[in-house]
């Protein structure tokens, strides 16, 4: 970043909002508030316990297992072994499309629905775990589903529920229903996060790899941590389809139990949402030797380099070759795209407090519409998804954390065969692709930038104030709060209903929003106009003459 | 098809629910606790509650919902949320400076048996509360009842915390709305209003849930029952529940703590209830009902008597609330339409009773359920077996609609795809020509749609 383009210093906003919080709060939000200064390696506290009270973006573990890695897997029953609310609020509300077409019209898709235990209270008193026998049972005589995952939420883990003896016990007994269970217990770890690796770590011990059948595309990759929320999976499976290349799964948007079965014959892992599935890139790295690499189809340019570096990794010239003939057939198109909108979004200020990797990706669009970032963190990120992988030897395990499980994976003995040289991923490497590694957000950010983790309701109030951004992205708890500020603002989890975003044709898509939020009249239109006018202005409430 | 896997033949079901015809207590007391002016809900459990439930409070209102967590960790959840709680007391008093705070648990701190009660009280010994400032709770265990219990009981919280007697008679009448949408909190006070009945009426959640847009955030907007007339109902001549189930357990408890008597009454939904809903408020107010309401009634009815065409025989599947479903019912009744299968995850064994008595005469054969398996898959069910002609509800009905090619109308809670509950009411006799434009309006749209072309009317 070059000094006439620098940020304005936001650090008297910064003891301003910390002037608020009793000194021990301040002292440990401050923490978690850095301003970004790109000559030196900054740490962003996170991952840590949020501050009861604070009023926080967060949800809980079973969120993230139930809600983002499991739920968009069409053909499971995922029962929620609970009281009605946790699954109640996680039915539907994330947007997961899915397309059972190539199964035909009769496919199986149960995301549409809502399946749990409904805990009362005697099963509180006396245990749940007889009623939780009997309702999977139930679910395969109505459904004769081919998986049953169970979901624990707080209640369960408190009375000793054991979800892992029943899923076990009824798996033996239906036979060809593959029952698993995950300890995804609210409580658990401090955010969203325990729940996504609670996931990646249950699909790899009771799924991935239960499958051998080969995959029939010449280059054959998983595509890691792609919910396909508002068809973004949808966008790139048609971009990798007209390169020619194979997803064998995706981890898990639009995807299949089958798929997850057979991940583990892919030659490449890519990862998107570096955040929530991580750990299954490096697991199946270590069990079958495939290798990972980070990439974001957030963006045209990202998508094109995202695709060049497949082709780089495969050195195949006649793939190359197709890959450079999608990306000049589609990227004008965005380009064209972006230079029209970019008469109203150009010099336009972002904000984007959101997930474990959109606030990072997101910023690559906002880049391409000439819009600056001057404000950006994570909901349930860690060090490593600010400041990089480099730091992950650094960071010191606490409590919370030590409680969430950490497989133990050795090279299968049958099924490890590294799929690519050591040499050949160091050199990839130092072509500056990020294998087995993610550089974080940070060193995209722009100093003086204000990094906030785990951003609380008092901090989204006077960011806005000191910013006035012209667009600021969170999610729904977020919406009305900053648009009742006079300042539209971007939902990145539902998109606001909208999308894809994601490759080339959800750029222009995102493009062609931004502008409709920045452009839409209504926001000019906010005071009365009796209120609008200045003290000058003659009254229109003027004294009444007789 | 959407719901593809619902099968025609129904198999008895004792531990699956499938998408449920309720949720959980928690959302209804953080809603509750709304409606009290410069009120901060507050959480007690894990952060996915509280997430959860502003997400889908937000979602149906499109408005903002600000409330607190305990956030616990499994550190809190094996030795108690005490020092959280008490923490978040502290702190939401420092950093947002709420008039009170209304707390309400979750099925993990009633687990493991944190005493809300105890600790409140340490919280205000402590010198957590400041001067001034009140901490208010109930408990809302989430393996009991509904989201309508979670109301109920922290509408009891209400009273239990705030309310007061002073000796003093107040002239003045106390109504528990029950849980319907700011825009029939609004349409209430209107209707005494117009009655120059005075009254204080709480929760109360117009002005909070359904804010305007003036480029202003206010945390605390200017509605909610004010402490001071929440106080003030300990005093009053009479209270009137409209709605057993949400609003019984407040009026009972007001009763019981200062002899306020209290009778309870339907929501006025549609045309019966409101009659019963003015006369009753007319005499515990001790007024007059003034003749525009004989006018107000008789643009319902007029509307009715015009177009009782469509709707006479017409089959309808309900599900929600059993407060909203019972007034709701008897409308449709007084319509001459015909209630066929109705069903609420609420429990209370009075509903099905209520029900089977209101459709006695007109539609002996209707199916109800509530309770245990009383969900949306059993009524999609049953709406196989035996078709209808409308279906209402909450937004999730919409993929059965669609599956089945049902009109459909939105009713109850949530409404996360549509607006217009916020803003007009149904209840009251205004509300029910609100109901019926959207009942006819459904219906109609599918005779204009799926009409031969040489039988599309132009004038309806």
């Amino acid at each position: 970043m070059s000094e006439d383009k620098k940020l304005p210093d936001p650090s008297a906003l910064k003891e301003e909002i910390l002037a608020k919080y009793p000194p021990k709060i301040a002292r440990k939000r401050a923490k978690s508030m850095v301003i970004n200064d790109s000559k030196l390696d900054q740490e962003v506290q996170s991952n840590v316990r949020t501050i009861p009270g604070i009023i926080t973006q967060r949800g809980c573990t079973y969120a993230g297992c139930k809600g983002v890695v499991l739920g968009p897997t069409r053909d499971i029953i995922n029962l929620v072994h609970g009281p009605i609310g946790c699954s109640f609020y996680a039915w539907l509300t994330r947007r997961n499309q899915t397309d059972p077409g190539p199964e035909g019209p009769d496919g199986e898709n149960f995301i549409n629905y809502c399946f749990s235990t409904d805990m009362q209270d005697e099963n509180i008193v006396f245990g749940g775990e007889k009623k939780l026998k009997q309702a999977i049972q139930e679910a395969y005589d109505i459904f004769k589903p081919k998986a049953i995952g169970v979901f624990s939420t707080c209640p369960v883990g408190l009375i000793g529920d054991d979800v892992h003896a029943v899923s076990r016990e009824m798996k033996e007994k239906l036979g060809d229903c593959n029952v698993f269970g995950f300890s995804c217990e609210g409580y658990k770890g401090v955010s969203q996060s325990a729940g996504h690796h609670i996931a990646n770590n249950q699909l790899f011990r009771h799924v991935v790899g239960n499958d051998d059948t080969k995959p029939e595309g010449q280059f054959n990759i998983n595509l890691l941590g792609e919910y396909n929320i508002g068809g973004d999976g949808f966008e790139i499976d048609r971009i990798f389809q007209a390169c020619g290349i194979n997803v064998v799964c995706t981890f898990s948007g639009n995807s299949t139990m089958g798929a997850f079965e057979r991940s583990h014959t892919a030659d490449l892992n890519l990862v998107m949402c570096h955040r929530s599935i991580n750990y299954m890139a490096e697991m199946l790295e270590t069990k079958f030797g495939i290798p990972w690499m980070k990439v974001n189809f957030i963006g045209g340019e990202s998508t094109a380099k995202a695709l060049r570096k497949i082709g780089e990794y495969y050195e195949d010239e006649a793939l190359i070759a197709k890959i450079e003939e999608v990306i000049a057939e589609e990227l004008p198109k965005v380009e064209a795209r972006a230079a029209e909108a970019r008469k109203r979004t150009e010099g336009k200020l972002a904000m984007l407090f959101v997930g474990g990797s959109r606030a990072h990706h997101y910023q690559e669009l906002f880049k391409e519409l000439g819009m600056e970032t001057v404000s950006a963190g994570y909901e349930f990120g860690h060090r490593d998804d600010y400041e990089g992988r480099k730091v992950l030897p650094t960071i010191k395990v606490d409590a919370d954390s030590r409680n969430i499980e950490e497989l133990k994976v050795e090279p299968d003995t049958e099924r490890f065969n590294p799929r690519a040289s050591e040499i050949k991923l160091e050199t990839l490497q130092e072509k500056g692709m990020e294998v087995s590694d993610y550089k974080g957000m940070n060193t995209d950010m722009a100093d003086n930038a204000l990094i906030v983790d785990d951003i609380t309701h008092w901090e989204t109030e006077k960011l806005v104030d000191f910013y006035k951004p012209d667009i600021f992205c969170a999610g729904i708890k977020e919406k009305y709060v900053v648009q009742k500020s006079g300042i539209p603002l971007k939902q990145l989890h539902s998109y606001d209903y909208g999308g894809p975003y994601a490759g080339f044709e959800g750029a222009i898509n995102f493009y062609t929003d931004i502008e409709t939020m920045l452009s839409t009249t209504i926001w000019k239109k906010l005071k009365a106009p009796w209120l609008a006018k200045t003290d000058t202005d003659p009254c229109i409430c003027a004294e009444y003459v007789a | 098809m959407l719901l593809r896997h619902t099968p025609k033949e129904i198999k008895e079901r004792k531990a699956l629910t499938i998408n449920p015809a309720k949720t959980c207590q928690p959302v209804g007391a953080m809603y509750a606790a709304l409606g009290v002016h410069g009120c901060l809900p507050h959480s007690h459990g894990s952060q996915g509650c509280c997430s959860y439930h502003r997400s889908v409070l937000t979602r149906h209102y499109k408005d903002p919902i600000m409330a607190g967590t305990s956030s616990f960790t499994e550190g809190s959840s094996v030795f108690g949320g005490q020092a959280n709680l008490m923490q978040a007391i502290s702190n939401m008093f420092t950093i947002y400076n709420p008039d009170l705070i209304a707390i309400h648990s979750t099925c993990l701190s009633e687990t493991i048996g944190d005493d809300l009660n105890q600790i409140v009280d340490k919280a205000t010994t402590d010198g957590k509360v400041p001067e001034g400032k009140n901490v208010i709770f109930c408990n809302t265990p989430s393996y009991v009842g509904s989201h309508v219990t979670g109301f109920s009981n922290m509408c009891a919280g209400i009273v239990k915390g705030l309310a007061k007697h002073t000796g003093v008679a107040k002239d003045q009448v106390n109504i528990m709305p029950g849980w319907v949408e700011p825009s029939d909190m609004r349409e209430i006070k209107r209707i005494a209003a117009e009655m120059l009945a005075k009254i204080v009426m709480y929760p109360d959640t117009s002005d909070v849930v359904d804010t305007p847009q003036t480029g202003e955030f206010k945390m605390y907007p200017d509605g909610g029952a004010t402490v001071e007339d929440i106080a003030s109902s300990g005093d009053s001549i009479k209270t009137l529940a409209l709605g057993s189930w949400a609003s019984e357990d407040a009026a009972k408890l007001l009763d019981s703590k200062f002899k306020v008597p209290y009778e309870v009454l339907d929501i006025p939904v549609g045309l019966s209830a409101t009659d019963r809903f003015v006369e009753a408020l007319s005499n515990a107010a001790k007024v007059p009902v003034p003749a525009s309401f004989v006018a107000e009634r008789g643009r319902l009815v007029d509307v009715v008597s015009d177009m009782s065409q469509y709707l006479y025989g017409k089959k309808v599947a309900l599900f929600g609330d059993p407060d909203q479903l019972i007034p709701l019912t008897e409308f449709l009744l007084d319509l001459d339409m015909v209630p066929t299968h109705i069903v609420s995850g609420t429990p209370g064994k009075k509903f099905t009773e209520k029900i089977k008595e209101l459709c006695a005469e007109k539609a002996p054969n209707v199916n109800v359920m509530n309770g245990k398996q009383a969900d949306i898959f059993q009524l999609h069910q049953w709406i196989k077996n035996e078709p209808v002609d409308l279906l209402m509800g909450n937004t999730y009905g919409k993929y059965i609609a669609r599956d089945e090619e049902l009109p459909f109308v939105r009713y109850g809670f949530p409404i996360i795809d549509r607006i217009g509950h916020s803003y007009f009411p149904t209840v009251g006799y205004t509300g029910g020509i609100r109901l019926l434009e959207q009942i006819l309006g459904a219906l109609m749209d599918k005779i204009d749609a799926s009409a031969d072309e040489t039988k599309v009317e132009l004038v309806m």
